[in-house]
């Protein structure tokens, strides 16, 4: 894992409270730059959201690693928001599949966020990553 | 099932799913306007028809198809008697929706362009999106009824606008699913018989908090679900006068709807059988007839008053908390409260709600066009009913509160 997702999730980690814990997320939300609104368009919103998502997923060519960023009208969506780019950001595409966000979710108490029925656009954000990186691969 | 005292304690041993924790707090359920819970007796009729009565209806003869027939005509029956109406005039649907889905593709061999439609910015999306295929099918006129900014109606604006404008049918709810605002349906349906319209009451919320008497309101069509007032997910119900009904074109064909059936035509039996094509949601009338005797046991009239009370008990303490905005018309209310609180976004609220275990609705509650109307994306919203304590509002408010208190 890398570091700048364990020291982004660290204070999540040691939460003693659910209270806290989203305290925290919602915390982090705020220090994810605010998206330009030129760049919040009807193409980089996900569908089918209770809260709007933006996010754009690309490769930068030359370093071959992963650039996701992101914005949510939403605290806590957008605080989930930063802890997947914490998660892939930088990242080449082989070391993006091997990275679980399931996993990593479940082991912070977070699962339940990835869960289809929230709808909150993090399922279809971490689903694109996978599917770009798998992509880029063969 | 003889009347009951209204004994809130036992109304809520009637309820199982209420008696457990979510997130390690006992669960408040402010969610009826979505689904209602169900008392035992309905998930014990649904039990029983499957372990012993299980049969096809209307086709065999043998003992058990005429117990299976006779339960799910007796259900129709009863649907009539809850709403003052004859049996013939109840057809089974899946939903409000597939109800109303049933009467717009009934319409459209009938409707052309000099045809009007009015419906309300208060509508579900399930009494729009019809009507808008209706109209670009049939090149009708679509309108809008006018409604004041805060979501209520002036009747006497809505009743001029209805006679100037002279729909052939008019199309409206009888509480909004988002506000819960009551609509005063008869002026308006006077006005619609006034110009000889079609007059279609959707009464998702309505039906259960209400409990209509459709022969004195003389609406045309009707159209209600169980699972909004304690019965099974995927049956609803269309009422229809008589006469209107039966002139309806068929929706879906196949067996059961059929009288003659020839290689190259078929002619059909009359409604409500020719709407009533492939095997029913038997299990699902069984639980709804359950759930029509549990609701007349309990007496309308005593479920309203508790209803009012707790909802003004709700409301008055909602009030309090500075920053709150009620968009819910709170004198005319089957017991809905949609808010927000200062510019934060409803689905934030709703998820630390839910670490209380209190469970209300965020969104746009299917009603986009309701929404733009009042400025707004979105609400959250919690919906009473009568098991509902007043100490579930004691933890919804303290909760609440709770919940700001993080944000900061």
């Amino acid at each position: 894992m890398t570091n700048t997702f364990k020291k982004t999730t660290e204070s999540i980690e040691k939460a003693s409270s659910w209270q806290q814990k989203y305290r925290e997320i919602m915390l982090l939300g705020k220090t994810l730059p605010a998206l330009p609104d030129a760049l919040k368009t009807e193409g980089s919103l996900v569908p089918g959201c209770e809260s709007k998502v933006w996010m754009f997923v690309e490769f930068d060519l030359k370093e071959n690693t992963l650039v996701v960023i992101g914005d949510s009208d939403t605290r806590i969506v957008k605080g989930l928001l930063a802890i997947i780019l914490s998660l892939y950001n930088g990242l080449t595409p082989e070391q993006v599949v091997k990275i679980d966000a399931y996993e990593e979710f479940d082991k912070l108490g977070l699962i339940s966020h990835l869960s289809t029925s929230r709808g909150n656009g993090i399922k279809a954000m971490v689903d694109r990553i996978q599917t770009m990186a798998q992509q880029k691969i063969s | 099932m003889p009347a009951l005292e209204f004994d809130i304690n036992k109304i809520r041993n009637d309820f199982p799913t209420l008696k457990q924790q979510i997130n390690a707090n006992p669960l408040v359920y402010l969610d009826s306007a979505a689904t209602t819970q169900k008392p035992q007796s309905v998930i014990d009729a649904i039990n029983e028809f499957y372990t012993s009565q299980n049969a096809n209806v209307h086709r065999g003869r043998h003992t058990l198809s005429e117990r299976a027939t006779s339960l799910y005509e007796q259900a129709r029956d009863k649907t009539a008697k809850y709403f003052n109406v004859s049996s013939k005039e109840i057809v089974w649907t899946k939903g409000a929706t597939e109800a109303i889905n049933l009467v717009s593709n009934g319409l459209r061999s009938r409707f052309n362009q000099n045809d009007t439609i009015i419906i309300s910015v208060l509508e579900h999306h399930a009494n729009i999106v019809p009507w808008q295929v209706l109209s670009e099918q049939t090149g009708a006129k679509l309108l809008a009824l006018p409604v004041n900014d805060d979501g209520t109606l002036n009747i006497k604006q809505c009743c001029d606008f209805i006679k100037q404008s002279k729909p052939s049918l008019f199309a409206i709810t009888q509480a909004s699913n988002m506000l819960g605002n009551i609509t005063n349906l008869k002026p308006l349906i006077t006005a619609a018989k006034e110009v000889n319209s079609l007059v279609l009451i959707d009464g998702a919320q309505g039906a259960m908090h209400l409990k209509p008497d459709l022969h004195n309101l003389n609406c045309d069509f009707y159209v209600c679900s169980s699972h909004k007032m304690l019965g099974p997910t995927g049956l609803g119900v269309l009422y229809g006068k008589y006469q209107e009904l039966n002139s309806l074109d068929v929706y879906q064909t196949g067996g059961e709807m059929i009288d003659k059936v020839y290689l190259t035509h078929s002619t059909y039996r009359p409604a409500p059988a020719k709407f009533e094509t492939g095997t029913p949601n038997i299990s699902g009338v069984v639980g709804f007839s359950a759930a029509l005797d549990y609701l007349n046991a309990l007496q309308n009239e005593q479920l309203q008053k508790y209803e009012q009370k707790l909802f003004n008990y709700a409301a008055e303490k909602l009030v309090t908390i500075k920053g709150i905005t009620i968009y819910s018309n709170l004198s005319d209310n089957i017991g809905t409260l949609s808010f927000n609180f200062k510019d934060e976004h409803p689905y934030d609220l709703a998820t630390l709600l839910d670490g209380y275990g209190v469970a209300v609705r965020a969104g746009h509650h299917c009603t986009q066009p309701l929404m733009t109307h009042l400025g707004i994306n979105g609400t959250l919203r919690a919906s009473f009913c009568f098991y509902n304590t007043y100490e579930d509002v004691d933890i919804f408010i303290n909760s609440l509160k709770e919940c700001i208190a993080l944000l900061d």
